[in-house]
């Protein structure tokens, strides 16, 4: 086989001011940060208007990159030299090409939308400029991570991300619930970034290099052993799972929810949590190399597809039932891209389109949260559709898109990995398209008793007495961003599917995708994909509409051991505590105990030991001029033995 | 003359001595045994000299006569001083320069 | 060479000062603050000065200057500067300023200390009185053992008799160290290294013993006597290291010497080579330091006053972790590979040893302290994995530990100023009362974990990668330690800053002053921006390393599979 290396064009013309995407939401978070108090009063158009232009500079690239023919659309640009220590040669570098771009409109497209909602959703925290602030650093950090152009800066990314979405997650961190959930969300993507870590080192210790270009160019060559490039496709699979909520790195997800619902959007919906889908598809030059490192990713795609449709079954929280949900849509990315090049684009545009429909959906979440005074409980909900219609018909919408509901974006996209699932053939291809095909219905079930049970059916709330609960809809700052993101929702799929065009822009970074022989024909999958989801929503209908809701749930001691093991996360937190927390807290006491006993205790038993030595010794000093005098016959007695001993001898 | 009879002597005086100052509690007796084993060494050394036909034996004990008259002059001293205030010359009574 | 004589003045300039301000009485303390603020700045100014007229990528010592002392032993008053001791000398300039600015007002509310406003004596505040007991402090076998030590040589001021501690001598005794540190990185002389070396024990010695938290009497002399103790016995040991040096030298060379570059030419058998290893190698670890010698570290950095603890940590840590690659490497190649193991398993102990007792600590300080020992761990396993990214990451690391930690020590020192006490229990939920503080504490912290885009990612990671490929399962073991980094510094936060406000106290804590703001804001700024543009310190130091490596015949594995570079196929 021939080495042919990867070939990225050089920056030239708009692509030269790339760097700007990363700096001005950088210097909106540097202004805000840096200016304190005194940029309260505008902090959130500084912090907009940042996001704004990064995404006006994203379209600007984009067209430039429209206007270029295919294979000069990679542009790598050189910023400056970052690490560099004799073989070891890292830069800071920028790599726009197909599958950056797309994720650079989608995080400033997103991200600006979200920006504008948040002007509204957080008018009355007294931190709104600071809330400002860490979204840009978000911003940031996550073009940083789609945009480096070696594995290094992307780590950097990578851990930045995690730090803002600590910095969100904690943002009202008087409540311990919050700062607990916060610290939750970063060891757990430490463990994660641990694995990445070690990918990169294990890159640079087999390549000699951490750029895209040498290692993907080298994987490609096929230079490298099947077990180093399997080791290394499972590092970033355990970086992958840490950042994307996947099993068994999911724990931390749910409870970031703490965070405000903007960041719960934007981060741990739309974007943040889809940089392992994006890791994946940006390292499918490695992972086309493993098979073995493949079927791992389809199975814990299908693992997690399963664990978040369950549990998402269970919840009585609104946030935490999305939360759940994106999880399991995350499992359907990584199953898409587990299965090579038939699913990388696929993975993609179903990590857009999910991009849309979650984002919205979350924003529709934040909007009836607002208008509840804060309550989250589902069963304190019902019959809001009156009250909040654009609401209501923007989360319709985004309920209608991830559902799979014909013409709306999940259709086209999370149809596709069903179809991609079954055609891997043989008895895993059945295996993996039942998963899928259970999971839709089971996606089904659950939003639609989300849906029913916030919107439909009788109030569970009371307009007057002790806690009267006035619903209202939205400002327009709230609303036009969720009308934005239900259009996209809507359409954003069959845009892809329209000729192929995503799969086709994708082709130079994901490679060809494979037709491969249909197990069923699409139509009729299609019909079993819909049979499956209308049952899921007929079973939703008839529990939750045609039957009232109680108020309240039911204690675990009534419902049936599938229940309440969802509503404990599957055991998720218990087998985390069990594992690592309590021997981790056992360990650290015992080390405590320890040092101050065991190694303290020799350094200050030594002490002891020479001061009671002493305390001994000078018992000889008894003041008896006698007994000195015979002392100092026997040290003189033994002197001349020796003497005697030694020349006598 | 055979050199070793002195040094015989010599060593049976210094022994005297040691155990003068080992078993007598009277510190007037301690100080007369001290002197006896100075007076021992003495007897060495200007035997030592006579043997060898040089002068350096007897220098030495010259110099040892000289120490032990200022050591005399100073050990007296304070025994009487100790005797004045504890009327007693007893070793064993001054032990308080202990631990 | 230079002309200029840098080093001698960057040494002389600070003490003579400290002659000048000790002479100072007692009541222009003032004046001396500013006079020993304005002699730091300068020796800062005359050290940036220094670092431009550096030449990275010559060969050899610069600045380098001898004049004979003790010509009979072949001593003499010699120094030089190659990279890595330049840029510790510059973290020395930088530190010392920072600390006097940030210990302006420490002793000026004597003699209860700062913790007055909170209540009439330290007794009353919780965790002073209380943390020491359940805190598991030694406080109780503190007491006991400082006994056993015999008595404390009597710097231990009696607060009630002695009103109010001397601020000129505080000023006298930072500015001798300055000097001290100045000299122990500079010295090319073996022989005028072990005197800087013992010399710094001193100052030290008497700004943890007279200077510490006021009202704990028995604890500071018991961290300050174990600490000059452990260090003497190190030191000790090392002299006859040195010695042993001087006798081979003597039988090689003829006649004897402690010059550096030539003892760095002998030809020292194996076996004597382990021994002269250990000699210094025990030093270096009590003094940096490394687990199992690591003990006294917690309590003199819970004694020490704040700016002494940054010192401690921040410099006095670094002559250990400087002296392992500028002396035990280059002088004992042979043994270094032989006792190689041994150091590797020790720093990788550390580091979790360090982190899990940094966890299970109650006590600001003394988590802080630990939190050293795990990086000490990272540092030593850098400098013993033999390739030159290790080792620059390593010398680069002690750099930015001096900041990072310095900082996270500077900002629990303003938290202690304003509560009076280091009991973590003291705190929470000051984020909203102290905004500026809060975030403080958190760049620090996220330094402290090497998080990417500050400071210590960029040491961390080539120590972990220039480990990687020299040996993978000790890369693959230390990585895991980052995630009890992040559990350290983020509980700590969490603990301190975040939750409801528990203490009625708490309520009304002023946040940073000017003054303090003057303190954090280099710092900060030196954390990120040598965490995004780390290039020119990754310049002067790595020609260095690469030649005490290249010396000792040590050269970087070469990648299995390298990319073959194509003209333009890179970009």
């Amino acid at each position: 086989m021939t080495h042919t290396p990867v070939h990225y064009a050089a920056a030239s013309g708009a692509f030269s001011l790339s760097w700007l995407l990363i700096a001005l939401p950088l210097a909106g978070a540097a202004v805000l940060l840096l200016g304190g108090r005194r940029t309260d009063r505008f902090g959130h158009l500084i912090g907009t208007a940042a996001a704004a232009l990064s995404f006006v500079v994203g379209v600007v690239l984009f067209a430039a990159m429209l206007g270029r023919s295919g294979e000069d659309r990679a542009v790598s640009q050189h910023l400056f030299s970052w690490i560099p220590v004799n073989g070891f040669q890292v830069d800071v570098g920028l790599l726009v090409d197909q599958l950056s771009i797309v994720f650079v409109l989608l995080i400033t497209g997103v991200g600006t939308l979200i920006h504008i909602y948040s002007i509204g959703y957080m008018a009355h925290d007294p931190a709104r400029r600071k809330f400002f602030a860490y979204m840009n650093l978000f911003l940031a950090s996550m073009l940083l991570l789609v945009l480096g152009n070696n594995f290094l800066s992307l780590y950097a990314g990578w851990e930045l991300v995690g730090l803002s979405s600590y910095l969100l997650i904690k943002f009202w961190e008087y409540k311990p619930a919050a700062a607990t959930a916060a610290n939750k969300a970063f060891y757990m993507n430490r463990v994660g970034d641990v694995g990445l870590a070690i990918a990169i080192m294990l890159m640079f210790a087999t390549v000699g290099s951490t750029s895209y270009a040498d290692v993907f160019g080298a994987a490609a060559a096929n230079v490298i052993g099947y077990g180093t490039i399997s080791a290394i496709a499972l590092l970033l699979l355990l970086g992958a799972c840490g950042k994307s909520g996947q099993f068994p790195l999911q724990a931390w997800l749910p409870d970031a929810m703490e965070g405000p619902t903007p960041i719960s959007a934007l981060i741990h919906a739309a974007t943040m949590v889809t940089a392992g889908v994006y890791l994946i598809v940006r390292s499918a030059p490695i992972f086309n190399e493993s098979q073995a490192a493949r079927t791992v990713v389809v199975v814990i795609g299908a693992i997690t597809i399963l664990l978040g449709c369950v549990i998402g079954c269970a919840y009585d929280d609104i946030k935490k039932v999305l939360a759940y949900s994106t999880v399991s849509q995350i499992g359907y990315m990584f199953l898409a891209v587990g299965l090579g090049p038939a699913g990388y684009a696929i993975g993609i545009m179903h990590l857009l389109a999910h991009g849309f429909f979650k984002a919205g959906l979350f924003l529709g979440a934040g909007s009836v949260i607002h208008a509840m005074d804060d309550d989250q409980d589902l069963r304190h909900y019902g019959g809001l559709w009156r009250y909040m219609p654009i609401t209501w018909a923007t989360f319709g919408l985004g309920f209608l898109a991830i559902i799979g509901f014909p013409g709306l974006s999940g259709f086209f996209t999370k149809d596709r990995i069903i179809e991609t699932a079954f055609d891997k053939g043989g008895t895993s291809g059945y295996l993996l398209g039942a998963v899928a095909l259970l999971g839709a219905g089971i996606t089904a079930f659950y939003m639609s008793r989300l849906f029913l049970m916030t919107f439909h059916g009788r109030p569970r709330w009371s307009g007057e007495g002790e806690d009267a609960r006035h619903p209202h809809e939205s400002p327009p700052t709230m609303t036009g961003p969720m009308i934005i993101l239900a259009i996209g929702s809507t359409f954003a799929g069959g845009l892809f599917v329209l000729g192929h065009s995503m799969q086709n822009w994708l082709e130079p970074v994901a490679g060809e995708g494979v037709e491969g022989v249909h197990t069923f024909s699409p139509i009729v999958l299609t019909a079993l994909t819909l049979v499956v989801v209308a049952g899921g929503c007929a079973a939703a209908w008839l529990r939750y509409q045609a039957r009232p809701v109680e108020a309240t749930a039911r204690p675990d001691a009534e419902v049936t051991l599938v229940t309440v093991a969802a509503r404990h996360d599957l055991f998720a937190n218990t087998l985390n505590e069990t594992i690592a927390m309590r021997p981790g807290q056992f360990l650290t006491r015992f080390l405590v105990w320890l040092d101050l006993v065991g190694v303290d205790g020799l350094v200050r038993g030594s002490a002891a030991g020479i001061g009671g030595l002493s305390g001994r010794m000078r018992r000889l000093q008894t003041g008896f001029v006698r007994s000195y005098a015979l002392s100092m016959l026997g040290g003189a007695v033994l002197m001349v033995g020796a003497l005697l001993l030694v020349w006598g001898g | 003359m055979n050199p070793a009879n002195y040094l015989i002597l010599a060593a049976l005086l210094f022994t005297i001595g040691t155990a003068g100052v080992l078993v007598r509690r009277n510190a007037i007796v301690v100080f007369m045994s001290i002197e006896l084993m100075l007076n021992a060494s003495n007897l060495t050394l200007v035997t030592f000299s006579r043997l060898h036909g040089t002068l350096d034996g007897q220098i030495m004990a010259f110099f040892v006569m000289v120490v032990a008259a200022a050591e005399v002059v100073i050990g007296l001293a304070i025994i009487l001083s100790i005797f004045r205030t504890r009327r007693s010359a007893s070793v064993d009574d001054v032990n308080l320069l202990k631990y | 060479m230079n002309s200029v004589p840098w080093l001698t003045i960057l040494l002389l300039v600070p003490a003579v000062a400290a002659v000048v301000v000790a002479a100072l009485p007692r009541r222009l303390a003032t004046q001396a603050k500013q006079l020993t603020l304005a002699v730091t700045l300068v020796v800062l100014v005359l050290a940036v000065l220094a670092t431009f007229a550096y030449h990275p990528n010559r060969a050899g010592f610069q600045f380098a200057q001898r004049y004979d002392w003790i010509p009979t032993f072949g001593i003499s008053y010699a120094v030089g500067a190659d990279g890595i001791s330049l840029v510790l000398i510059l973290l020395t300039a930088l530190l010392v300023p920072v600390v006097v600015l940030s210990s302006w007002d420490e002793f000026d509310s004597e003699p209860d200390g700062p913790s007055g406003p909170s209540g009439p004596s330290d007794g009353v505040v919780p965790g002073d009185g209380g943390g020491s007991g359940p805190g598991g402090d030694p406080g109780t076998g503190g007491g006991g053992t400082a006994v056993l030590v015999a008595a404390p040589p009597a710097p231990v001021v009696d607060a009630a008799a002695a009103p109010r501690r001397s601020v000129p001598v505080f000023c006298a005794l930072l500015l001798v160290l300055e000097a001290g540190l100045v000299g122990v990185f500079a010295a090319t002389d073996v022989f005028l290294f072990y005197v800087f070396f013992e010399a710094i024990l001193i100052p030290m010695y008497f700004l943890i013993g007279s200077f510490g938290p006021a009202g704990q009497q028995a604890q500071r002399s018991y961290a300050a006597v174990k600490f000059l103790i452990y260090s003497l016995l190190g030191g000790l040991l090392m002299l006859a290291a040195v010695i042993g040096l001087y006798v081979v030298s003597a039988e090689q060379l003829g006649s004897g010497t402690f010059d550096f570059a030539l003892l760095r030419q002998l030809d020292i058998t194996p076996g004597v080579q382990k021994l002269l290893f250990l000699g210094f190698f025990v030093a270096f670890a009590i003094k940096a330091p490394l687990f199992p010698f690591h003990t006294w570290l917690p309590d003199a950095g819970a004694q020490a006053p704040v700016g002494g603890a940054v010192l401690l940590v921040g410099l006095l840590d670094k002559v250990g972790t400087f002296g392992l690659i500028r002396y035990c490497i280059p002088l004992f190649p042979d043994a270094s590979d032989y006792f190689a193991p041994l150091v590797l398993a020790l720093a990788i102990i550390g580091i979790f040893y360090g982190a899990l007792l940094a966890i299970g600590q109650r006590d600001m300080k003394r988590l802080v302290s630990y939190t050293s020992l795990a990086h000490f761990g990272f540092i030593a396993l850098g400098l013993f994995a033999f390739t030159s990214q290790a080792g620059t990451g390593a010398v680069l690391y002690m750099v930015n530990h001096g900041l990072s930690t310095g900082l996270l020590f500077l900002v629990v020192g303003f938290l202690i100023a304003r509560r009076g006490t280091a009991d973590i229990g003291a705190y929470g939920g000051l984020a909203k009362v102290t905004p500026v503080l809060a975030g403080t504490m958190l760049v620090a912290g996220l330094s402290s974990l090497a998080l990417p885009g500050t400071n210590s990612f960029v040491s961390e990671f080539l120590v972990l990668v220039g480990t990687f490929t020299y040996n993978k399962a000790l890369a693959i073991v230390a990585t895991a330690g980052i995630v009890l980094a992040a559990i350290y510094v983020l509980s700590l936060y969490q603990r301190t800053m975040t939750g409801p406000i528990t203490h009625e106290a708490n309520r009304t804590l002023p946040d940073l002053s000017w003054r303090e703001k003057a303190v954090v804001a280099p710092m900060i700024a030196l954390i990120i921006g040598l965490g995004v543009y780390p290039k020119p310190l990754i310049d002067i130091v790595r020609p260095t390393v690469t030649a005490t490596y290249t010396d000792v015949g040590k050269s970087d594995p070469a990648p299995t599979h390298p990319v073959t570079v194509q003209p333009g196929g890179r970009s």
